[in-house]
Parts: structure tokens; sequence; C-alpha cells
């Protein structure tokens, strides 16, 4: 137990994928392995490539616009048997966004389908106008509300799978479940962003637990001074969903 | 339908009278909505009054600025002009700039119009006039919840674009993302740019647009940044580059408020030989953007051929009082008011307070209302690590999403005190703080924020 533990998150396609302030997700995974003494490291990929995935303990797959989504996705067939293989040995992954519509078989536009990444079994497509708004959901995995904010025109559908949660707030997945995002074996997929982890910290060390625990067998973590993450978290909750779930 | 024009008028400026001291801005956009409601016909038949030119001003950054002192400058060299200078800049404030400007009988005497408009207004307001030229200041990400996607900005643009295929376009080749634009619509294009290295772009972590050629696909190659994705580019595989630039700025110097020399080629009438003209020009208010936003103001003047004696003379008397690096003086302390409304400005913020090298407090104000853009993640996409260096004394977070910039700043190892109220923290800092204030504001807090310092100045 004398080694330094570390956690090596890869950042899919920053060049692309970067709306949202998705680097705001990996700024927070960083520092909350950090601030435990728990080496961090981030290698981002571009387009073209190779990714090794034995050497990668996170995965983040962040949001794009539509064009830019287009241009990924005919990269990503060259990765998928690796990507699959990650996320059948319990390989973490958090996919936001554009990234949560790529973990699924298709998403299909005015403009024609995208393939993705068969990855969960899940399908988005198109709908009438745009879902934007504050989010605000209630999640098995935590104990503290998940906030955030959404603007996607995709609805996603899970099919039998487990939801991130469910919507206290906003709209979710598509206009009619009530449910958002999904959980798969580690993975996560989310239309959170805002970014999603500062916010919500107990989702940020859900994923560096599951990453520990693959790595290391086992995983306690610190307790970290986390009263400036609750506070925004409850500011946002205490706004848009307490007084609707009274 | 004269009688109704009429009544359009009246009660266009009634409602401004009778709305503006109460609710500032809003009362302009009232009266451009009610003059519309009574009498649609209204701005397509003013604009054609104006005996010159209409300038449109558009982009992400830079609008307002550019505007006001495009019409500075051109009613420094004697011209009448229209001009919505309180940055109202959708259909109803670009109605009311002109309703207002009219007379009682419906009569405009105007020389010229200068009218900024909010990209994804643009096609609200181009079916009422054509105007003659367009200056398109850059292409950056803001408020995706209210536009979306740059791409879906760029699309507006190049509709109404070619709607106006006489338009010429003075556009910062700097920006690959409006420079493509210009070049792809077949509208006639006049350039403006930066053609040297200005600051060390190295340990940058901006977000960047548009790395990707709008032509091809392909990678873009740059040989440096000035900030975001402004800079020098060609594509990797396809014959896309940085244009010739007409209006050339060099010889930048950013101490001391800003100097620079613009250069641009000069048809001589009596010879028809081509040579170079050269002007020098200095301001005291800082930052690089400023450069770009004078550059296109200078260029839109020289185009439409008018004279720029007293262009020089203008930039130094030229006083925003807008809230663009506004300055203030309440009881010994320096305060500078700056709009920072999305990451390219908010970075360029930064490098403004950087610039200054004494030790300062700086407030920062942040709102989550429509106008601001109800999603504020872009916050994680300014690079505040740089404040870290900026001799920056304390940090006070403000406004209703206080508490997602003091989180913000705690992941760049700065910790930053949080009062929700704007004046009370700003009188807090005037009390405890060094006497050197910068507060940087987005788009709503301004005029809240703006209509305190202007109190607490009256009160000293």
């Amino acid at each position: 137990m004398a080694d330094t533990k570390k956690i090596t998150i890869g950042h899919l396609y920053p060049d692309l994928l970067n709306l949202y302030g998705d680097r705001g997700n990996i700024a927070c995974l960083m520092k909350r392995c950090m601030w435990r003494g728990i080496d961090a490291e981030t290698i981002e990929y571009n387009l073209g490539d190779t990714i090794d995935f034995s050497e990668l303990d996170i995965v983040l797959l962040g949001g794009g616009s539509d064009r830019e989504q287009m241009i990924v996705c005919s990269k990503l067939q060259e990765i998928q048997p690796d990507f699959k293989s990650y996320v059948e040995d319990n390989g973490v992954v958090i996919a936001v966004c554009g990234g949560y519509q790529l973990l699924g078989s298709y998403y299909k536009t005015d403009e024609g389908v995208m393939e993705g990444l068969h990855l969960v079994d899940l399908y988005t497509e198109q709908g009438e106008g745009r879902l934007i708004s504050n989010i605000v959901l209630q999640s098995d995995l935590v104990s503290m509300p998940v906030v955030g904010f959404e603007n996607h025109g995709g609805r996603t559908f899970i099919n039998g799978n487990k939801p991130f949660g469910k919507v206290l707030f906003g709209n979710g997945n598509n206009d009619e479940s009530g449910y958002e995002g999904v959980v798969y074996k580690n993975v996560i997929g989310t239309y959170l962003h805002g970014p999603l982890l500062p916010k919500n910290p107990e989702i940020c060390d859900w994923l560096i637990e599951r990453a520990l625990e693959r790595k290391y067998g086992q995983c306690d973590l610190e307790p970290l001074d986390d009263h400036e993450e609750n506070e925004a978290n409850q500011y946002i909750y205490e706004r848009f969903a307490e007084h609707k779930s009274r | 339908m004269k009688i109704r024009k009429i009544i359009a008028i009246c009660a266009a400026k009634c409602a401004e009278k009778a709305s503006v001291t109460i609710f500032h801005r809003q009362g302009v956009t009232w009266a451009g909505k009610i003059a519309l409601k009574i009498y649609p016909d209204i701005l397509s038949e003013l604009s054609k009054q104006i005996k010159e030119n209409i300038f449109v001003v558009c982009g992400t950054n830079g609008k307002t600025t550019t505007n006001n002192m495009l019409c500075a400058a051109l009613e420094a060299e004697g011209k009448k002009v229209v001009c919505n200078h309180t940055g109202s800049n959708m259909l109803n404030g670009v109605v009311a700039a002109f309703v207002l400007a009219a007379g009682w009988n419906g009569k405009l005497h105007a020389d010229c119009a200068c009218i900024e408009i909010d990209e994804a207004s643009t096609k609200r307001v181009f079916p009422f006039f054509k105007p003659d030229y367009m200056v398109l200041t850059n292409l950056f990400r803001d408020q995706l919840d209210r536009y979306g996607e740059i791409d879906i900005t760029m699309n507006i643009l190049k509709d109404v674009m070619k709607s106006a295929p006489e338009m010429k376009v003075i556009v910062n080749g700097d920006d690959a993302l409006s420079a493509f634009l210009a070049m792809d619509t077949g509208n006639p294009y006049i350039t403006y740019g930066i053609s040297e290295k200005v600051v060390d772009d190295k340990d940058s972590h901006e977000i960047r647009e548009g790395r990707f050629c709008k032509k091809c696909g392909a990678l873009l190659d740059y040989s440096y940044y000035h900030y975001s994705q402004l800079g020098i580019y060609a594509c990797t595989k396809c014959d896309f580059k940085r244009p010739e630039i007409q209006f050339d700025a060099s010889e930048v110097n950013l101490r001391d408020g800003l100097s620079f020399v613009v250069k641009e080629p000069a048809i001589l009438e009596s010879d028809d030989q081509l040579s170079e003209i050269r002007n020098r020009f200095s301001t005291s208010y800082k930052g690089l953007y400023n450069i770009y936003n004078i550059l296109a103001a200078y260029a839109a003047v020289k185009s439409a051929g008018y004279q720029t004696d007293h262009f020089q003379k203008m930039l130094e008397e030229y006083n925003p009082e807008n809230g663009r690096m506004e300055e203030f003086e309440i009881k010994g302390t320096k305060i500078v008011l700056n709009l920072a409304k999305n990451p390219a400005g908010f970075n360029q913020n930064i490098s403004a307070v950087m610039q200054d090298e004494l030790l300062k407090d700086v407030i920062i104000v942040i709102n989550d209302n429509l106008q601001d853009g109800t999603d504020i993640s872009w916050l994680w996409d300014v690079d505040f690590d740089r404040l870290k260096n900026a001799n920056v004394n304390e940090v006070v977070v403000s406004g209703i999403r206080c508490q997602d910039m003091r989180l913000r700043l705690k992941y760049t190892d700065m910790y930053a005190m949080l009062e929700s109220d704007v004046e009370k923290a700003i009188c807090e800092r005037i009390e405890n703080g060094c006497g050197n204030l910068y507060v940087l504001v987005n788009y709503t807090a301004l005029f809240s924020t703006r209509v305190v310092l202007k109190r607490l100045e009256g009160a000293k």
C-alpha cells in the first residue's frame, strides 16, 4: 500500500467535443484525486490517434455541435471494438450530451442517421424543438440531488436500461419518460452539463471509486471539504426543485 | 397612411420618454415595439430617408464599441448619424433608433445610420432595409442556450448576406470563421487584421473555435494566435487561408493604453499608382480587442469614402460611458467596470487586468437572466488560471450565480469571498480593499452595477 495510486483519464476528441465547459469535468476528476494524494493524469486524444484502453481508468466523451459530432462519429467506428471491451470489462465512462448520444446505436436527425458506438442499448432521435433548461435529478448512485443544465434536440430512449436519475425539474431523456440519462455497468451517460461534476461531487467520487476498485480491488475515498460544492448544488436544488417536490 | 406614421412616431417617443428614466434600456425597446405595431412599414420608410450610407455591425464581441466609434468617427467629420447607441440590437431596438431620431412629422434628416444588430436578429431586420456595409467583428461561442451552436449563427448570417448581394462586408480577416463567411457568400469584402505577433500565446489554455477548415474540414494550421481563434491561419489541405489584409495593424504597443500603426493601400486618384498610407493611432484605454474595434470602425469609414482627418481626435475624446472599461473614482478607490459575457470576452478582460501591474481587488458579478443566457457553463471555458498571476489582492464573487463563480475559482486554487448583493460587495471593497478595483460583470449585471457605481460616485 506504500505505492501511490494513480488514475489515468482519457479525454476523447477535446478539439471537437468541447461544448458546455467539459473541461470542468476533467478539472474536477483531476483535482478530487489530487486533493486526496492520488496521482491523476489526463491524456487527450485527437482524431486519428490510437487509443490504448488498457492504460485508461476513466474515459470522458463530451459534447459537440451536430456538425462536429458527425466528423467524430465517422472515425469512432475504428475504436469501437476496443471501447466495447473496455466497457464490458467495467471500464469507467462519463459521456455527456453528444457523447451520451454516441454511446447508443444511432442518432437520427433531419440530416441523416449517425451510427453510434453500440456500447449501451439505447438510441436517439431528433425531436420537435430543443429541450433547454436547468435540471434537477434524484439519482440512486448518490445522496445529494444531481443538478445541471440540459440543451439537446435529440430524444433518447434507453430501452430496459437503468436511468441515471428521476427528473425533479427539467425534461430529461425525452418528452415523456420522466427519467434522465443511463447507467450501464460503470458507464454514466447524461445530458447534464454545467459542467456536471463540480456541482455534483458525489458523482465525481462515484466515478473515481469505481475506477480505483477496478484497478486496485478496493477503495476508501477520504472525505473532502465540499462546502462550496454543496452550497452551489443546494442553490440550484432550492431554486428549481424544492417548491415542486413539496 | 401619413397620419398613422405620425401617430406611430409620437406614441414611440412618448413611450420612450415615459419609460427610459424608470426602466433604462427596456424603454427603448418598447418604443420600437409600439411604433412597429402601429405602423409596420415605419422601419423601411425611415431607413429610405438616410441620404448616404447605412452601416450595420454584427459579430459576437465588440459590436457596441465598434458601432459607437464608427458613429463618433462619422460625426467627427460633420455627418449626421442615426445610431442605436445603447446597444438595443434586436428588431425593436433598431426600429427605435430610427423612430426616435425622426421628427414629429416623420422626416429624418440624417446622412448615415450606424446600427448594431444581434446576429440572430439580422433575419428579422434585413427584410426592412438592405445595408450598404456590414462590419463583421468576430464569431465566438456565446449563450449556447439562446443561439445554439456557432454553426447556426453562421448559417443565419450567410442567408442575410446573400439576401443583400451588393452589401460590402468589412470583415476581421484574423477570424477564420468570419473571413470564411465573407469569402463564401460572394459579397464584396474588405479586410482588417493585425499582422504581427503581439502576445505570447504558448501558455494559453483558451478555447478556440473553428479549429477545422470551414471549406474542406481539414485542420487549420496557425502560425500564431492573438487571442481565442484570432490569428494567422492556413488550411493544411485546401487553399483556404487568411485573406490579404487591407487595413493592417502593426507596431503594436500595449503599454499605457494602446498604440499602433494602420497600413492601407492607397489609390492615388491623380496617377492611378498604388502606394501605401500609414497612420499611427493611440488611445488611453486598454485591451488588445480594442485594436480590432478601432480597425473595424476605421476601415468602415475609409471604405465608404469618408474623411478621417479627425479620427485620432475622436479616439482621444471617445468616452464610452457604457460599462466598457468605464472608470469611476469613489472615496479614493479607482474602479474600472467592464463587461465580460462570454469566454473570449472574459479572457480579454483578464488580459486587461494583468496589464495593470498594481495590486488590485476584483469583483466578478454573474447573473443568469434570460438576456445573459440561463446556462452559465461557459464560466468553465474561461481561462481563470491566469488571474492567479495578476497581482490580485482579493476576489469577491457576486450576482445571482455567485455560488457557481466561487466554485469555478476554487478549481484554480483561488478562494473568493461571497456576497450576492452587488452594492454590498462594492462598498465592502471600497472600505477594506487596496484602492484599485476591477468589477467584471456579465450582461444584465452591467446595468444594475453601473447604476450602483454612478450613485456611489455622485454621493461622495
